[in-house]
C-alpha cells in the first residue's frame, strides 16, 4: 500500500493538538472503566473459562451463574472468585454444573479471603486462561492461513454484507459473494440483538433483517469461509458485531471461534441504543483489549453520525470521533493496522461541489491515520429508491475510495433502502466497483490537489472544527461532576441525543469494583503486549 | 394497433399505456435473474416469462451468468396491458397543506395550547431514519421537523421502544397524536407491532380518547389504515409539512365533533 504523501498540508501542530485532546478527553472515561465492571463482561470472563450452553428456555449459563453471584455476594469482587471457591468447596465438579445448581438456588456463594481466596483465584487464572490461550491460537491459525492463501491482492478489501436471518441460507450466500469477489463478509445482525442482554444460543434460522450473533453460528460461517478461501487461495475475512449489551462477551465468542473483523465503536451504543455510558465504556475497553489480543481489526461507526446529521455540517464529528475512538482502541492495546475507522459518502448530491467535498473529508481521514485501514462506506441516506441514480452515486463513491486508498470498502447496493439486495444487485454492485478500481485505481498517483484549493482548505475547515468541537468537551462540565466527556455525552454535543451517565439500557448491571476485585482475564489482558513486528505489514 | 388509436382519441383520455419514445408504444424495461446457467434455453425462458408478463414483443436486450447456476437479463418491451384511469382509486390528500407558520397559528386558534407529539420506533426496529425525518429539527428534503414548530411540543423516543413504554409515556405527556415509525418489514414486522400498538392504546385510553395515532414507513399498504386500527398512514417521502398540516385538520375535526 502506498502511503500518501501529505497531499493536504496539514498544520501537523495543529494534528497534534487534536490528538492530545483527544487522549485528555478519554484519560478520566478510562480511569471510570478500569474502576468498574459490568454483568457482561464478567460473563464474557466465564465464557474464556469454558462456560457455554443455556438451559430449556434458552437462558445461557453464564447468565444465571453471574445473576446468582450478583445476588449473593455481589460482583464488586469479581465473578470468577467466589465461583472458582464453590468449585474448590466441592459444590460442582464443572462450571456448567454449578451454574446449573446455582440457577436452582442449590449453591452457597461466599467471598473468600486469605489462602481460600488466592487458591480460588489461582485456579479461576487457571480456568480463564484456557479461553485466553485459545483466543492466541485462533490468531496464530489466521497468521497462518493468511500466509497460506494469501491476502487480497489489491485494496481496498471489498466488504461485502449478507442478512438472511438465518444461517444455514448465510452460508451458501456468503460462499457465493466470496466467489464473486467479496474479500470481507459481514454478518448483520438481528435487529434488536445489542438490547438483549444475554448472547442467544446454538445455529439461529429466525432473524429479523440479520442473523443472531451466537458461538455456534461464529463457527459454522468461519468454517465455511475458510473451505471457500481453500479453493479461491485468498484468505476471506469474516465480520460480526461487538456492540449492545453483550459487547465484551462477542467479542470474547469472536476472538476464540477466530473471527477477523468486529464493529466496535466507542460511543455508538450510546448516542444511537440508548445504553448507558458508564456500561459501554467498561464493556467497550473489555472487548477492545480482546480484540487486541485477537488480531482482529475494528470498524468504528461513524457513518452513524452523518446519517443522522447533514453531511457536510457534521464532518468534524465524524473526526472527533475517529480521533476518540483511536484514542480508546490504543489504549487498550489495539495497533494502528487493526484501526478500521469509519467515515462516509452521506453528502446530499443536490448540493454543488458535493463530490469534492466527499474527496477532501476522505483524504482528510487517510492523512490522519496514514496507518489506520479506514472503512469506507457507501451512500444510504441520499439513496432515494432510484435505482439508476444510486448506481451512479455508488459509482462515484467507488470513485473516492479509489483516489483516497482506503483500506476496506463497504459496497454499496443501488437498492439501498428498497429491498434487501437481489443477488443481481450485489453482482452489479462489485462490477461498478471493479469497473472503477481498474479504471482509476491508479489515480492516487496523479492526484494531488492544488495548494490551498478547494479540497485542502475544506479539510482544514473539517480539522478546525473538529479541535474546536474536542476543546468544548475537554472543557464540558455539568453539576454531577461527570467525566467531561459523559458531561458531554449527557448535554446532546453529539448528534443531538442527550444521553446522561446515570440513564440509558444496562445501568443496573454496572458494578465499582472493589480493591480486591479480581478478574484474571483483566490482569492477563492488562499485561498483554502485542508480539514483534514482522508477522504483519 | 387498435390499442394505440383508442389512446389517441380525445374522449377516450383515460386509457393509458407506457411511454417510451412514442406515443403509445407501451414500452417497458424490466431485469430480473432467473435460477438458470446462461444459455440459449435460458434466454428463451427469459422470453416467455416476458411475454407471460404481457411484453409482447419482447427484446432480450442483455444476458449475463451471475456464477455457474444465475443468469441476469435485461428486456425490454411493449405491453399489452392497458389501464383505465376510472378505475384507478387512490387516497387523495383531504387537507391542505400548512406552511409551519399557519400550522403554528392554526394550533394556537384551535387548541390554545401546545400540540403534543410522542413518536418512537417500535418493535425491534432501529431505524428511525424515518421518524427523525419527520420529528428533528433537521427535518426532511427542504423542510423542517415538527421541532421547528413553535406550537407543537415533540417527545422522541428514538428505537426499539416498547409498547407498554410508549403508551405510559403518551399518557405522561397527554398526547395529542403518536407517530410510530416501522422500517422493518420481514415477516410482516411492521404490520404486527403497529396492530400491537394501535390495540395496546385502545386498551389504555377510554373510547374516544385515543391520540391520533399515526404510522410512518415505507411498506404500508395504502388504505390499511382500518385494518392496522391507526387513523392515517404516511408513506415514502412524506415531509414534515404534510404530517403537520394532517396533524392540525384532524385535531380540528376532532374538536368540532366534540363541540
Amino acid at each position: 500500500m502506498s502511503r500518501p504523501n501529505a497531499m493536504l498540508e496539514l498544520d501537523p501542530t495543529v494534528v497534534r493538538k487534536a490528538r492530545s485532546l483527544a487522549r485528555k478527553a478519554a484519560a478520566p472515561v478510562v480511569k471510570i472503566a478500569k474502576s468498574h465492571t459490568t454483568v457482561s463482561v464478567e460473563r464474557a470472563t466465564l465464557r474464556l473459562a469454558g462456560l457455554a450452553g443455556a438451559d430449556h428456555e434458552r437462558v445461557p449459563w453464564v447468565n444465571h451463574l453471574v445473576t446468582a453471584v450478583r445476588d449473593e455476594v455481589g460482583l464488586e469482587h469479581g465473578v470468577t472468585t467466589p465461583v472458582y471457591d464453590a468449585l474448590l468447596r466441592g459444590e460442582a465438579p464443572d462450571l456448567t454444573t454449578l451454574a446449573q445448581k446455582a440457577a436452582s438456588g442449590n449453591v452457597s456463594f461466599r467471598l473468600p479471603a486469605g489462602r481460600e481466596a488466592a487458591a480460588a483465584q489461582r485456579a479461576a487464572a487457571k480456568g480463564v486462561g484456557v479461553g485466553l490461550r485459545t483466543v492466541d491460537r485462533s490468531r496464530a491459525t489466521r497468521d497462518r492461513l493468511v500466509k497460506r492463501h494469501g491476502d487480497p491482492k489489491t485494496k481496498p478489501w471489498i466488504y461485502l454484507i449478507v442478512a438472511t436471518g438465518d444461517i444455514y441460507e448465510d452460508i451458501p450466500q456468503a460462499q457465493a459473494a466470496a466467489r464473486e469477489g467479496a474479500d470481507v463478509i459481514a454478518v448483520i445482525r438481528s435487529t434488536g440483538q445489542s438490547l438483549l442482554d444475554y448472547v442467544p444460543e446454538g445455529a439461529t434460522r429466525e432473524g429479523f433483517a440479520g442473523t443472531y450473533a451466537t458461538q455456534e453460528n461464529f463457527r459454522l460461517m468461519r468454517a465455511a469461509l475458510d473451505d471457500v478461501s481453500k479453493e479461491l487461495g485468498r484468505y476471506v475475512r469474516l465480520t460480526n458485531y461487538a456492540s449492545g449489551l453483550c459487547m465484551p462477551e462477542i467479542a470474547a465468542l469472536a476472538g476464540m471461534e477466530r473471527l477477523d473483523m468486529m464493529l466496535n465503536d466507542s460511543m455508538y451504543g450510546i448516542l444511537f441504543r440508548d445504553i448507558n455510558p458508564i456500561r459501554t465504556f467498561v464493556d467497550q475497553r473489555f472487548s477492545r483489549q480482546v480484540h487486541a489480543r485477537a488480531g482482529i481489526i475494528i470498524n468504528t461507526g461513524e457513518d452513524n453520525y452523518l446519517t443522522t446529521a447533514d453531511a457536510v455540517e457534521a464532518a468534524h464529528t465524524v473526526t472527533v470521533s475517529q480521533l476518540l475512538n483511536e484514542r480508546f482502541a490504543k489504549e487498550a492495546g489495539l495497533e494502528d493496522w487493526q484501526l478500521g475507522l469509519g467515515h462516509a459518502f452521506e453528502i446530499n448530491p443536490e448540493i454543488p461541489d458535493s463530490f469534492r467535498m466527499e474527496l477532501a473529508h476522505a483524504m482528510l481521514a487517510r492523512q490522519l491515520f496514514p496507518d489506520a485501514p479506514l472503512k469506507w462506506m457507501p451512500p444510504t441516506k441520499h439513496m432515494t429508491g432510484d435505482v439508476f441514480r444510486g448506481y451512479l452515486l455508488d459509482g462515484f463513491f467507488n470513485l473516492v475510495g479509489a483516489m483516497t486508498g482506503q483500506g476496506i470498502l463497504l459496497v454499496g447496493m443501488m437498492t439501498e433502502a428498497v429491498v434487501t439486495p437481489f443477488l443481481s444487485d450485489r453482482d452489479l454492485a462489485l462490477q461498478n466497483v471493479r469497473y472503477v478500481m481498474n479504471a482509476a485505481g491508479g489515480l492516487t498517483e496523479d492526484f494531488h490537489p492544488p495548494r490551498d484549493g478547494f479540497i485542502q482548505t475544506r479539510a482544514r475547515q473539517v480539522l478546525s472544527e473538529a479541535v474546536d468541537l474536542l476543546e468544548r468537551i475537554v472543557g464540558d462540565t455539568d453539576s454531577a461532576g461527570d467525566a467531561p466527556l459523559l458531561a458531554a455525552i449527557a448535554d446532546g454535543t453529539f448528534g443531538l441525543m442527550k444521553r446522561p451517565a446515570t440513564g440509558g439500557k444496562g445501568l443496573d448491571g454496572v458494578f465499582e469494583r472493589a480493591a480486591a476485585y479480581d478478574n484474571p482475564a483483566i490482569t492477563s489482558l492488562d499485561a498483554w503486549t502485542p508480539p514483534a513486528k514482522g508477522g504483519r505489514r | 394497433m387498435s390499442a394505440l388509436e383508442t389512446s389517441d382519441a380525445p374522449q377516450q383520455g383515460s386509457i393509458i399505456r407506457p411511454y417510451g419514445d412514442t406515443t403509445g408504444d407501451g414500452m417497458v424495461q424490466m431485469s430480473f435473474t432467473l435460477p438458470l446457467p446462461h444459455d440459449k434455453k435460458a434466454e428463451g425462458a427469459a422470453l416467455q416469462l416476458a411475454r407471460k408478463m404481457g411484453l409482447d414483443p419482447a427484446l432480450l436486450v442483455h444476458a449475463k451468468a451471475m456464477g455457474p447456476d444465475f443468469t441476469f437479463f435485461v428486456v425490454y418491451g411493449s405491453s399489452t396491458h392497458l389501464v383505465n384511469l376510472d378505475d384507478v382509486h387512490v387516497v387523495e390528500r383531504e387537507y391542505p397543506l400548512l406552511t409551519a407558520k399557519d400550522a403554528n397559528l392554526a394550533i394556537k386558534k384551535h387548541l390554545r395550547r401546545k400540540l403534543v407529539v410522542v413518536g418512537a420506533c417500535i418493535g425491534t426496529d432501529a431505524h428511525t431514519v424515518g421518524i427523525d425525518a419527520i420529528l428533528n429539527i433537521k427535518g426532511f428534503a427542504g423542510e423542517k421537523g415538527l421541532e421547528y414548530y413553535r406550537e407543537i411540543k415533540v417527545v422522541n423516543l428514538g428505537a426499539q421502544v416498547l409498547v407498554p413504554d410508549l403508551v405510559a409515556r403518551a399518557r405522561a405527556e397527554k398526547a395529542d397524536a403518536v407517530l410510530v415509525s416501522q422500517v422493518v418489514t420481514q415477516k410482516d414486522a411492521h404490520i404486527h407491532n403497529t396492530t400491537q400498538m394501535s390495540a395496546a392504546f385502545r386498551e389504555a385510553y377510554p373510547s374516544g380518547q385515543v391520540p391520533v395515532l399515526i404510522a410512518g414507513g415505507p411498506r404500508f399498504e395504502d388504505g390499511s389504515e382500518k385494518a392496522l386500527g391507526v387513523d392515517r398512514i404516511f408513506g415514502r417521502g412524506t415531509t414534515p409539512g404534510e404530517v403537520a398540516s394532517y396533524l392540525v385538520h384532524e385535531m380540528t375535526q376532532r374538536k368540532a365533533r366534540k363541540s
